[in-house]
Formats: C-alpha cells, sequence, structure tokens
C-alpha cells in the first residue's frame, strides 16, 4: 500500500512535469469542445420528440440539411419565419416545427452548471458550429430586417443602464486593454471577428461547452442588466453587431477558454 | 460504455510526442453538491499505453487531476505505422480506451 502511494506521487511529479513541456502547444486535440461536437452531432441524428425525427431536415439557412457553413452565416433572416434568427433560436424552432416538441424543457435549462455534464442545446451548437471551422465568418447584411438587426445591436451596445450604468461598450470598446489577467477585446471593429469566431467555446474554469447566447447572458448579468433570453431579438441582435464587425475572421469554433 | 479518449502520436526520430485527451468528469470526493452532500469520488486510477505487447507508459493517478485531463508523454524506439493504445481505469470500474497509428 505504501508503495502504492509513492508510486503514485512520482507519477503525478512526472505528469505535471511532461503537461509544462515547452512544447506544449494549443491545437484541437487538446479542446475537450470537441466530445461535444461527437456529442452533437449523434443528438442531431437521433429521432426525438412526439414526431420521432431527427433535426437532419433542420433548414439552418443554406437549405433543409445543410449543416456545412451554415453557422458562418448565422444569424441570418428566415422567411419561413419572417424573423432575424441566431444559431440557438434556430434550433430551437426545428425542435419545436420538425420534432413537434415542447420546448418547456429546453428553455428550462439551455445552459449547463459548471462542471457538466452539457446540455443538448450546448452539443448541438457546438456540432453546428464546428461545421464551419476554418471558414469565414460571413452574416448577411442583405435584408432589410438584417440591417435592422444590426441597428438594434448597436444600440443596445451603447446602451446604458443598470445600477453602475453599464453599457457593453464600457468594457469592450478599447483595444488592448486587460481585466485582471483576460483581455478584452474592442468588440465595436474588427477585433470582434476571432472572438464571435471563437465561440461556443470550452471553458476551462467551468468545464463546460458554453454558447455566445451563454456569454451574452452572462455579460448581461455582469452589466446588473435583466437576463437577456435564448434566442430571444435582444440577444441575436446582439450578436448580428458583434459578428457583421468581425466579418471576414476565420471561424475557429469549438474555441477554447479561461 | 466506455470512456473517449482523443489520442495523437507525431513521430520525431524513433520517439513519438503522444498526446491523450480523456473525458472525464474527474471529481475529487471532496466537493459538497448544492444540497450540502458530498459529491462522491469519480476519478482516474490508472493510465496505460502499450504499443503491441509493450506496455510504454504506466500513470497511477489521484483525484487531484483535471476534469477532461490531457496526458502529454514520449515513447522511445517506435516507428511509423506502430499503433500505440491508451486507456484508463477509473475508482468505479469504468474504463475509457482510445488508439492512433504513429505518424
Ligand atoms: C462590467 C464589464 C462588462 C460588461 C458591461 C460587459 N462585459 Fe462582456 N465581458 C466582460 C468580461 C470580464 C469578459 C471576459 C470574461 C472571462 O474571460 O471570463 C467578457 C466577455 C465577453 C465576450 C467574449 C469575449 C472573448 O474574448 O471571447 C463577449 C462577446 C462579450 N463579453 C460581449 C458583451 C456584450 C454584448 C455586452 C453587453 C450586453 C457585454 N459583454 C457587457 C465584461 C463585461
Amino acid at each position: 500500500m505504501k508503495i502504492n502511494m509513492f508510486q503514485r506521487m512520482i507519477a503525478g511529479l512526472m505528469m505535471s512535469a511532461s503537461l509544462i513541456a515547452p512544447t506544449y502547444a494549443q491545437d484541437d486535440l487538446d479542446n475537450p469542445a470537441w466530445f461535444m461536437v461527437d456529442d452533437g452531432m449523434a443528438l442531431w441524428e437521433t429521432p426525438n420528440g412526439p414526431n420521432d425525427v431527427s433535426l437532419e431536415e433542420c433548414d439552418l439557412g443554406l437549405g433543409a440539411g445543410v449543416v456545412e457553413g451554415a453557422f458562418a452565416q448565422l444569424p441570418r433572416y428566415f422567411e419561413d419565419t419572417n424573423q432575424v434568427m441566431d444559431i440557438e433560436a434556430r434550433i430551437l424552432h426545428c425542435m419545436e416545427t420538425i420534432q413537434g416538441r415542447d420546448l418547456v424543457d429546453v428553455l428550462a435549462k439551455p445552459y449547463s452548471n459548471a462542471g457538466g455534464p452539457g446540455t443538448e442545446m450546448e452539443a448541438l451548437v457546438a456540432y453546428v458550429a464546428s461545421e464551419s471551422n476554418g471558414m469565414e465568418l460571413a452574416t448577411p447584411q442583405d435584408h432589410p430586417a438584417e440591417q435592422a438587426a444590426y441597428e438594434l445591436g448597436e444600440q443596445l451596445f451603447y446602451f446604458r443602464a443598470g445600477p453602475h450604468d453599464f453599457s457593453c461598450a464600457t468594457c469592450h470598446s478599447q483595444s488592448n486593454k486587460r481585466i485582471r489577467l483576460t483581455e478584452l477585446a474592442n468588440l465595436t471593429n474588427d477585433e470582434s471577428g476571432p472572438v464571435f469566431g471563437s465561440w461556443p467555446a470550452y471553458r476551462k474554469t467551468e468545464g463546460v461547452v458554453r454558447t455566445m447566447g451563454w456569454r451574452l447572458q452572462s455579460c448581461s448579468r455582469q452589466q446588473r442588466l435583466t437576463q437577456l433570453q435564448i434566442g430571444s431579438e435582444a440577444t441575436t441582435a446582439l450578436e448580428v453587431f458583434l459578428a457583421v464587425n468581425g466579418a471576414g475572421a476565420e471561424i475557429t469554433a469549438p474555441g477554447y477558454k479561461r | 460504455m466506455a470512456g473517449k479518449i482523443r489520442l495523437r502520436a507525431s513521430l520525431n526520430g524513433d520517439v513519438a510526442e503522444v498526446k491523450a485527451l480523456m473525458r472525464h468528469p474527474m471529481e475529487t470526493g471532496l466537493r459538497k453538491g448544492k444540497d450540502g452532500n458530498p459529491i462522491p469520488a469519480h476519478h482516474i486510477t490508472e493510465v496505460k499505453a502499450t504499443v503491441g505487447d509493450r506496455t510504454v507508459m504506466h500513470a497511477f493517478w489521484s483525484g487531484a487531476v483535471s476534469q477532461n485531463p490531457l496526458i502529454g508523454f514520449n515513447v522511445a524506439n517506435v516507428k511509423e505505422g506502430d499503433e500505440i493504445i491508451v486507456s484508463y481505469v477509473d475508482n468505479k470500474g469504468e474504463t475509457g480506451e482510445g488508439s492512433a497509428t504513429i505518424k
């Protein structure tokens, strides 16, 4: 037993040594988000809900069943709902219309607690986004509704409110600034691209994949505002603002964050 | 159901640089849940790597390793095309495995 303990200690020491070896570099293989991508793909293809069908016929903007490249052009205007929808709103829409599901369950807990395990929504978003990995961010601004969403997003971004009179811009409109050790990009210009393109992301502080919808919800809480709702008009508009500012950036989702 | 391990082994001379990422909650057993009760320990206790019938790495872990752990190590005396298998066992007897061709 004693030897066993000793062995464990030695193994532990060697392990930490190899983990901080200088050759260690961040890459796809290191990112546990890819496990969630696998889960999301399986969920996408698995029949669910009263209609017992999968989400494979879901139209994410490039036609029914096309997942590859769809995330690069979201949020976008959808004729069938006459709305600009983000990835989460669209997935919810497909769950409801294709699978016939009551969304109460999904909406009760779209995002997981720290430590996981991840939710269906997080897995699906990770999967869909990963299918645009390496592509350019090309959020459309053709339809008047898409342009209106950008304008609304811009207004919301600069809108000061809450007990501290903060806006998103208070924390996110200067370059080369940090809060504690975290670098905060200027989201009002093209610095927004690499940021938008790296969500959803695995957060190592929480051990789960987080979506952009969650990120904005969390920031609205930091701003001491009423919580932004998943897939809502306000969430979507802010995403359009961020994505369009960052147009052309490479999508690296699923990302890896603090 | 066996857990997943993502694995890569890249050859550098006759040494393979191996990286393995395991999907595991790695609960220490020391945390308390929202209800105030301890969350039972659930963590990997042993990780093993083999090439053919050779054990090339054998580690004994405690709960003091992060969730979804990543391990990196070098394996000498291998050649392109060799298969490396990494597996784990946890304190509940659950197992995980992944394999990769060295290249
Ligand atoms: C009080 C300051 C503050 C306000 C106000 C704020 N945020 Fe944030 N935001 C942060 C911090 C801090 C982080 C990084 C958190 C971390 O790393 O855990 C962050 C992260 C982000 C990110 C991800 C950045 C990245 O590099 O991945 C986005 C996008 C974002 N915020 C958007 C917004 C939007 C949109 C609003 C307005 C609704 C907003 N934030 C309001 C402080 C703020």
